[in-house]
C-alpha cells in the first residue's frame, strides 16, 4: 500500500475558516484523553484550563497582560508571513525595543514629565524596527536566508540585554544583582482599572494596531502589494512591485510592533528592565499568527486563546497538581492540530492498495 | 561579633514589631519554583523541603507548588493566584521573584510571604531567607588544597552576584589555610543550568591544569566530565555521588526542610513574625554530603573544620585577609561584616581571575 498526497483543486472556504475551531475542539478532546490517562477528572481539568481563568476579574486583567505582547507581535508577523518574509526573530526585536525604550528612564532618571512615556514608545518602535532591518538588509542585498539571520539575532539580543543589566545599566543600589532601577512613575504605563487589577493601556495599542494593519491589508494598495508579492512574487514584479522594498516594509513594521510590545511589557507589568524579560513571546506569537489565519483581527482572538492556555496551565497545576509540562503539551497539540487541519483542507490523502508503481519508487 | 543575622535566624527573633495572629487548625503552604522539580539541583532541593513539611506536619498542612515559573511578568500572576487560592504562607524560591513577592504581599496582608535570597521586605508579612553556603565552600577549599597535586582548582561560576563571589572567596581562603600558594581559576558560565556549557567549562579548566573541579551551577555535567578525566570534584546543591562515585569528594546540600517546617509551624501556631534569616551549618540548613574518595587525615581535617563552623567557634571570613589588589581587608582575628558579604563585589588575594564588573 502507498500513500499519495495531492493538492485539492478547490479547497473549501468554509473549512478554511473553521480549521482553527476544529483544531481547538480536537485539542480539547485529546487533552481530555491525556488528563484521563494521568488519572485526573477531564471535566475539572478542562474547566480549570479554559473557564476558571475567565471567572474572576483579576484573572481577566492578567489575561490581557499576557495577550498584549502576543497580539502586537503577531499582528506585525502576519504582514511578514503574508508577504513571504519569514521573520522568526521577533523575540530579538521585542528585546531591542525594550532596551531602546528603557534608555530614557534608566539613563535620564531625572527627566520626569508627560513626554517621557510617548518618547519611550517611539524609541522602542525605532529600536525594534532597526534591529529587524538587519535581516531585511541581508536578505535584499545578499539574498541571505532571513529565517536563519533573524533567529540568530535573537541570541545576540538576549546576550546584549544580559550584559546591559549586569553591567552599565545595573541598579547601583541592587547589591550587584542584575536589573536596572525601577522606573519612575512617568515612565510607567497607566493601569486601566487600578481598583480591580493591573491591566494597563498596552492592550489598547494592540487592538489599534490590529485594526490599522487589517485595514491596510484589506483596503489599501499597499495591502494588495503585500498579498500579491506573497502569493506570486513574479506576478508582483510584473505589476511593478519591488520585492526588496516589501522585505524592508514587512520587517520594519513587524520589528516596530515587536519593539512596542517589548516596552509595554517592561513599562507595564515588570517596571524595570532585567535579563528575565525574554520568555518566548516572539516565538509563541508565531503560533498566534497561524491560529489567527494570518489575519490581524484573527490574531487578537488567537492571542487571547493562547494567553488563556498559559493562565489555565497554572490553574490546572494548582487544582489538579499536574506538571507545568502539561501546559506546553497543550500548546504543542494546538499548533500541531492547526497545521494538520490546514494540510488536510488543502491536500487530499489517498491510500492506494497494491505495489508502488515504477515511477513512484523513485520518489 | 557580626554574625547577627545568623543568630537572629537561629533563635527566630523578629526584626519587626510583632503582631499576634490566631492559631489555625490547618495551613496551606504554597511554593513557587523557578526550575523544574526534576532538575536535581536548586528547585529539586526546595521541593524536598516541601515534602519535609508534609512529612513533619501531616494532616495539619496542605501543600501546592508551581514549577518553572518565569521571573518576569508572569511571577506576579503566579504569586497572586496562590494568594487568592487560599494559601496561608507562600514561599517564592528565586531571587527574581523579589519585586513581585513584595507587590502581592502589599495586597494580601493576611498571607505570609517568604522570599528566598532577596533583600526587600517592604511589608510586615514578608520574610527573607538564605543560607550561608560559603561555610561549606571553605571546607571544600581545604579539602581541595590537600587533594590537589597541581595546586590549582577550577571553579565554574554562574553569575557575578554577591553569593557566588562569596563562595569563590571562601573556597580560596579555605585552600590558602592549607597551602598559602594555592591558585583558583574561575570560568564564568553565565548560566545556572546548561549542561553543555558547564561541561565545556570543566574541560577548559582541567586543560589549564586544575585537578579539582567545583561548581556554582546546577547541573551534574561538571561532575561527569571530572569523572571522565580522572580528577576530583565537589557536588552542588544536592548530593551528586551517583554521577561520580569515584569522583565526588563531598557536596554542599541545601537543606531547606528545617526552615520550611519551622515557618509553616509558626503560621499554624499563630507565632509567625517577619525575619531575615541567613543560616548555615549550625542550624542544619547547609549540610555536607559524606566525605568520600579521600584519605582519612583529610577527612578528619574536614570534619574538624565543619565542627568548628557548626559550633560557631570559627567563621570562614576571619582575618587576616587581603583583597585581590593587595590592600588589607580584615585585620588579624577580625570577622567580616554581614553587610559587606551580602554585597560582595571583590575577590580576595589568590583568585586567578578578573571579576566581571
Amino acid at each position: 500500500m502507498r500513500i499519495e498526497v495531492s493538492r485539492r483543486q478547490m479547497p473549501s472556504r468554509l473549512f478554511a475558516y473553521l480549521s482553527p475551531v476544529i483544531a481547538l475542539a480536537l485539542t480539547i478532546l485529546l487533552g481530555a484523553i491525556v488528563f484521563m490517562a494521568l488519572g485526573k477528572d477531564p471535566v475539572q481539568a478542562l474547566y480549570s484550563y479554559f473557564i476558571e481563568p475567565l471567572t474572576e476579574t483579576w484573572s481577566l486583567h492578567e489575561l490581557l497582560i499576557k495577550a498584549t505582547p502576543l497580539i502586537l507581535i503577531a499582528v506585525g508577523l502576519s504582514v511578514c508571513y503574508l508577504s513571504n518574509n519569514w521573520n522568526i526573530g521577533a523575540e530579538g526585536q521585542f528585546l531591542m525595543g525594550a532596551v531602546a525604550g528603557s534608555a530614557i528612564p534608566v539613563l535620564l532618571p531625572e527627566f520626569q514629565n508627560y513626554l517621557v512615556l510617548p518618547l519611550m514608545l517611539i524609541l522602542a518602535m525605532a529600536g525594534g524596527a532597526a534591529y529587524a532591518a538587519i535581516p531585511a538588509f541581508l536578505k535584499s542585498r545578499f539574498n541571505t536566508n532571513e529565517i536563519l539571520t533573524s533567529l540568530m539575532l535573537v541570541y545576540v539580543a538576549q546576550l546584549f540585554v544580559d550584559w546591559l543589566v549586569r553591567g552599565p545599566w545595573r541598579n547601583p543600589q541592587g547589591f550587584s544583582f542584575p536589573g536596572t532601577i525601577t522606573f519612575n512613575d512617568f515612565a510607567l504605563l497607566p493601569e486601566m482599572f487600578p481598583a480591580s487589577g493591573r491591566a494597563n493601556i498596552g492592550i489598547l495599542f494592540a487592538l489599534v494596531a490590529a485594526v490599522l494593519v487589517w485595514l491596510m491589508i484589506r483596503r489599501t494598495l499597499k495591502g494588495f502589494e503585500v498579498r500579491v508579492l506573497g502569493q506570486n512574487p513574479r506576478a508582483g514584479r510584473f505589476a511593478g512591485f519591488s520585492s526588496a522594498k516589501m522585505t524592508f516594509f514587512a520587517f520594519l513594521l513587524s520589528g516596530a510592533l515587536a519593539g512596542l510590545a517589548g516596552i509595554i511589557e517592561v513599562a507595564g507589568a515588570v517596571q524595570h528592565l532585567n535579563e528575565k524579560l525574554s520568555v518566548g513571546y516572539g516565538f509563541a506569537a508565531i503560533i498566534v499568527v497561524f491560529l489567527g489565519r494570518l489575519n490581524p483581527l484573527g490574531a487578537v482572538v488567537a492571542g487571547l486563546v493562547l494567553a488563556l492556555t498559559y493562565l489555565g496551565g497554572e490553574a490546572a497545576q494548582i487544582s489538579l497538581q499536574i506538571s507545568d509540562k502539561s501546559a506546553r503539551v497543550f500548546q504543542g497539540m494546538l499548533l500541531f492540530l492547526v497545521l494538520a487541519c490546514d494540510t488536510l483542507i488543502n491536500y487530499r490523502i489517498r491510500f492506494i492498495a497494491g505495489q508502488p508503481s515504477a515511477s513512484a519508487e523513485g520518489n | 561579633m557580626k554574625k547577627v543575622l545568623g543568630i537572629v535566624a537561629a533563635f527566630g527573633i523578629a526584626l519587626s514589631a510583632s503582631t499576634a495572629y490566631a492559631a489555625m487548625d490547618k495551613v496551606k503552604a504554597c511554593f513557587i519554583y523557578v526550575g523544574s522539580i526534576g532538575d536535581f539541583g536548586w528547585s529539586y532541593q526546595h521541593d524536598q523541603g516541601r515534602l519535609a513539611v508534609e512529612e513533619a506536619l501531616g494532616d495539619k498542612v496542605e501543600t501546592a507548588y508551581l514549577e518553572s515559573v518565569p521571573e518576569g511578568a508572569d511571577a506576579e500572576r503566579a504569586i497572586e493566584r496562590f494568594a487568592r487560592s487560599g494559601c496561608n504562607i507562600i514561599f517564592t524560591t528565586s531571587f527574581g521573584y523579589m519585586d513581585a513577592t513584595n507587590k502581592v504581599a502589599g495586597k494580601f496582608p493576611d498571607v505570609k510571604f517568604e522570599h528566598a535570597t532577596g533583600y526587600k521586605r517592604e511589608h510586615p508579612n514578608v520574610s527573607t531567607y538564605n543560607s550561608r553556603f560559603h561555610e561549606g565552600r571553605y571546607v571544600q577549599g581545604q579539602i581541595a588544597a590537600k587533594m590537589s597535586s597541581s595546586g590549582v582548582a577550577g571553579y565554574i561560576a554562574s553569575f557575578p552576584i554577591p553569593e557566588v563571589v562569596m563562595g569563590i572567596n571562601a573556597f580560596t581562603l579555605g585552600a590558602q589555610s592549607v597551602n598559602p600558594d594555592f591558585k583558583l581559576k574561575v570560568v564564568w558560565a553565565n548560566t545556572w543550568f546548561d549542561p553543555g556549557k558547564e561541561a565545556d567549562a570543566a574541560k577548559a579548566l582541567i586543560d589549564q591544569g586544575a585537578d579539582i573541579i567545583t561548581q556554582h551551577t546546577d547541573s551534574t555535567a561538571p561532575m561527569q566530565v571530572a569523572a571522565e578525566r580522572g580528577v576530583k570534584a565537589f557536588g552542588q546543591a544536592s548530593d551528586m555521588i551517583n554521577f561520580g562515585k569515584e569522583t565526588q569528594l563531598t557536596a554542599i546540600i541545601d537543606d531547606w526542610g528545617p526552615y520550611y517546617v519551622e515557618r509553616v509551624k509558626a503560621v499554624l501556631e499563630g507565632t509567625w513574625e517577619q525575619v531575615d534569616v541567613w543560616a548555615g551549618m549550625k542550624e542544619g540548613h547547609v549540610v555536607m554530603a559524606p566525605y568520600t574518595n579521600m584519605p582519612d587525615d583529610v577527612k578528619a581535617m574536614a570534619e574538624e573544620t565543619q565542627a568548628k563552623i557548626t559550633s560557631g567557634e570559627f567563621d570562614p571570613y576571619t582575618g587576616p585577609v587581603k583583597k585581590q589588589d593587595g590592600s588589607d581587608w580584615l585585620a588579624e582575628g577580625e570577622v567580616a561584616d554581614a553587610g559587606v558579604l551580602l554585597g560582595m563585589n571583590f575577590y580576595v588575594a589568590g583568585v586567578d581571575d578578573q571579576l566581571p564588573q
